[in-house]
């Protein structure tokens, strides 16, 4: 007893913890209401970007024109839709690998789906203006798949999402036998192709779905049980949040927003070669990542991934512009991209996951 | 101030709850008057854990029925039911790390509409915290918060589905001097707004500072229920460790109280673990540890053997001193030594019994890093023998064995470099009786061979075979129990009972 009674006397002046009338020192958490750092932790690239818009300006007179801007931004639209999409399933905790497939394979199979046997395709005779709406219910499918074997058979997300990774790509490969398709619906084309108001749709398409992203995730229960879930799932269950069906729920929307993603690509590029989507998955990661989304799930912004994709777009067309040939264009990039990683882990003050 | 309703807040009656084989709860039951705050004590298995998942909602008993405030419970699907009569601080943390305090308080019913308003959910947060006097900032990180703000938080969310019952499971397990007198001082406060507490702890003496009454478990079955006043400490010791039957026989063993000191600890220190430990360990001598969860004295023998690294202080081994924290410096030293879980640090599953053994001696077994598979399977089968491990033969994998068996791998694998120094942490966790006493025959034979042996067990029957028993409490050594306890005499020591 007199021992226990002297460690606590002993031990008082360590503890920064709250008194016990509520009267004491605040403790070091509570700071002013007003500023706080941490609300800015989004924003840890916006110097990176600001930066690379300077270097960007010095380097080439024709960077800061509004066209070329346009240009880079319309380039990103659909690389930044699988952001967002894998943005929501890492911070549900989970992972998606085969988003990039989705890309590619969607759109081909959607539009052989409706062209005729001549142009490459099935020869079914659908009405050439579902291709959009099945291009999508496809990545929805493949999504709810994923989900199915992840959540069902408790499969680990990355291994799940790899095997797909492989399956999607080869059923691609194996029904347009490896030829790209040039025949396409001037429906399939027009969301990637039209502009609206001065800019091209595909910037106000994927404008509109980050800002309902932002939306859903910063003030919508449902979108707030993303960060519980990824953070802490059995917690989360206890909380009352259907944890299964969030989980399917984002894995359909992200195989979706994949799917959407190669329809911008498709319209953007006129035909769909075998190749659509393949090895984005590491820039999509890279663009999570590097905007703050952590990869053991709960943390991160739909914001922060979006000045991710910005970076990686300002650096490709920085590169283009400066002529740097193809070969050395990886090199570069990659190691860029651990620049922007170090220095989002500088601004952020946090160890990265 | 408690509300003068006749009805009992809580009342379980002919608790009964199978698992399997198992019995959790035989016919137990317990009831708690309004705005009492009453103790539920018991050793580990005793029920406890059962008991408040039932009175919780989340399991169904086989058996008896839950009634509060003189209603029946509701049915176990009704969450929000449940989540207004019983509210529950369980061991482990259900926060949020990344997540605000704020958004945890109300995680999933951050907003009555659509639309979540941050502002208001802050205001309702700052309200909530401001009316049990929790001092912690809503919009902070959970992840930042202390053991203490963090159940503070919690007891606050509980408190705020409406619930009038709460139950605090082992809340001081975790917490040091000040914030325990802290979060009594608040139990009390509770207790005078008219809330009913269940309060679950490992240390008695915490039972007699803050609980009214105090109902005892003991093998799935309710012993005693009492008022802490009417139930002096060496009663409640009694009702919670009852008769047991001697189940090993240890042997009779003299040491040589001349033998040489083969493990000596001086000084040792680990912050929040234990403080000037001083430990010496004849050849041929068993010492066992013995205190509860919190006592540090896992810790201390992890600290030996070199699975942790000690803050300050001597370890020295047959005269040599192993680099500390540093597994292989202290087997190089003459340590053998059983670890805490067979499963994560004892034996790879997938390898042979013989492979799994061996470990440490495979530079023996060969030379220029060839490991000889003949002499592996050799000296695998003496140890198999030796220590009477029933497998097909060394090529089994570990992970085919039994619990017990397997455990008598590990220990074949402290014992197969005949060590100076053995350090057994609760060897006969998870294995039957035979097990048992083949497990603490070889500790005993070891030491019969020379070896100095530490013996550290959460059972007191294990702790027989011990020349003298170093009771542990919060950290540091309090009692040097020589052969020939009483159960009572070290229980009460391990729950810090003085009986000066």
């Amino acid at each position: 007893m007199s021992d226990r009674q002297g460690r606590r006397a002993s031990t008082l002046p360590k503890t920064p913890a709250a008194s016990a009338n509520g009267s004491g020192p605040a403790p070091a958490l509570a700071a002013r209401p007003g500023f706080r750092l941490s609300r800015f932790r989004d924003l840890t690239l916006v110097p990176v970007i600001v930066v690379l818009l300077i270097v960007g300006s010095f380097i080439d007179p024709v960077f800061l024109t509004m066209g070329n801007l346009t240009n880079v931004l319309q380039q990103q639209s659909a690389l930044a839709l699988v952001v967002l999409a894998e943005a929501l399933i890492l911070i549900a905790g989970k992972f998606d690998l085969s988003l990039e497939s989705i890309v590619g394979m969607a759109p081909a199979v959607a539009v052989m789906l409706v062209i005729s046997t001549g142009d490459g395709g099935f020869g079914l005779g659908l009405p050439p203006a579902t291709a959009v709406v099945l291009c999508l219910l496809i990545g929805a499918l493949i999504g709810a798949f994923n989900g199915f074997l992840i959540l069902r058979y408790q499969l680990s997300a990355f291994v799940v999402t790899l095997a797909m990774l492989i399956v999607v790509h080869g059923l691609h490969l194996g029904l347009t036998g490896g030829k790209s398709l040039f025949a396409l619906p001037e429906s399939f084309t027009y969301l990637g192709s039209a502009v609206w108001l001065g800019l091209p749709a595909a910037i106000w398409i994927t404008g509109v779905l980050f800002a309902i992203g932002m939306a859903a995730l910063g003030y919508f229960r449902g979108g707030r049980s993303l960060y519980a879930i990824g953070g802490n799932a059995d917690a989360a269950r206890a909380a009352g949040i259907r944890v299964e069906r969030v989980v399917l729920a984002v894995f359909v929307i992200g195989g979706t927003l994949a799917a959407l993603a190669g329809i911008l690509e498709t319209g953007r590029l006129g035909g769909i070669s075998a190749n659509q989507g393949v090895g984005w998955i590491f820039m999509v990661f890279a663009a999570a990542v590097i905007g703050g989304v952590s990869m053991d799930g709960g943390k991160g912004t739909i914001l922060g991934a979006l000045t991710g994709v910005l970076v990686i777009g300002l650096v490709e067309n920085i590169l283009t512009l400066q002529g740097v040939p193809g070969e050395w264009k990886q090199l570069v990039y990659g190691g860029i991209i651990l620049v922007a990683l170090m220095i989002s882990r500088l601004a952020g003050g946090r160890a990265q996951d | 101030m408690s509300t003068s309703s006749n009805a009992a807040a809580v009342e379980a009656r002919g608790i009964t709850k199978r698992f399997g084989p198992t019995v959790a709860l035989n016919d137990a039951g317990l009831t708690i008057k309004q705005g009492e705050t009453h103790a539920l004590i018991g050793r580990n298995g005793a029920g406890k854990s059962t008991l408040v998942s039932i009175l919780t909602g989340l399991q169904r008993p086989d058996a008896g029925e839950v009634r509060f405030a003189g209603e029946a419970a509701p049915p176990l699907a009704d969450r929000d039911a449940w989540k207004a009569r019983v509210a529950c601080v369980y061991q482990k943390s259900t926060i949020i790390p990344a997540l605000t305090v704020a958004e945890n308080l109300f995680i999933n019913r951050q907003t009555e509409g659509r639309v979540i308003n941050w502002r208001a959910m802050r205001a309702r947060a700052t309200a909530l915290l401001d009316q049990y006097h929790v001092d912690v900032d809503p919009s902070g990180l959970a992840g930042d918060l202390g053991v203490e703000q963090r159940q503070l938080v919690e007891i606050a969310r509980a408190l705020s589905f409406g619930a009038r019952f709460i139950i605090l499971d082992e809340p001081t397990a975790q917490l040091d001097g000040p914030a325990i007198a802290r979060l009594f001082d608040r139990m009390r406060d509770l207790r005078d707004q008219g809330v009913t507490m269940m309060f679950i702890s490992h240390h008695l003496e915490e039972v007699y500072e803050v609980c009214d009454s105090v109902t005892v478990f003991r093998d799935a079955r309710h012993i005693v229920t009492s008022t802490v006043v009417d139930l002096p400490h060496d009663a409640l010791v009694a009702a919670m460790t009852g008769e047991h039957a001697v189940t090993y026989e240890a042997k009779p063993r003299t040491v040589d109280a001349d033998a040489e000191v083969v493990l000596e600890v001086r000084g040792l220190n680990s912050a929040g673990r234990y403080h000037d430990v001083d430990l010496a360990v004849r050849a041929g001598e068993i010492v066992g540890l013995a205190g509860s969860g919190s006592s540090g004295k896992v810790g201390l023998a992890e600290s030996i053997v070199g699975l942790r690294r000690a803050d300050s202080g001597v370890i020295t081994i047959n005269g040599k001193r192993p680099k500390p924290g540093d597994v292989p410096s202290a087997l190089a030293a003459g340590v053998g030594f059983v670890p805490q879980d067979r499963h994560h640090e004892g034996f790879v599953p997938l390898l042979s019994v013989g492979e799994n053994a061996t470990m440490p001696i495979a530079g023996k077994l060969g030379r220029f890093g060839m490991v000889s598979p003949e002499r592996r399977r050799a000296r695998a089968r003496t140890m198999i023998q030796e220590l009477d491990i029933k497998t097909e033969g060394p090529d089994q994998p570990v992970g085919d064995l039994s619990g017990g068996n397997a455990q008598k791998v590990v220990m074949a694998r402290a014992l197969v470099d005949d060590p100076a120094a053995l350090v057994v942490i609760n060897p006969t966790a998870g294995v039957d009786v035979k097990a048992k006493q083949s497990l603490l025959g070889s500790v005993e034979d070891a030491a019969q061979r020379g070896a100095a042996a530490v013996l550290v067990s959460d059972e007191l029957d294990d702790l027989r075979i011990c020349d003298r028993v170093l009771v542990m409490f919060h950290g540091r050594v309090i009692k040097d129990v020589p052969r020939g306890w009483s159960d009572n005499d070290l229980v009460a020591a391990m729950e810090g009972v003085s009986h000066e």
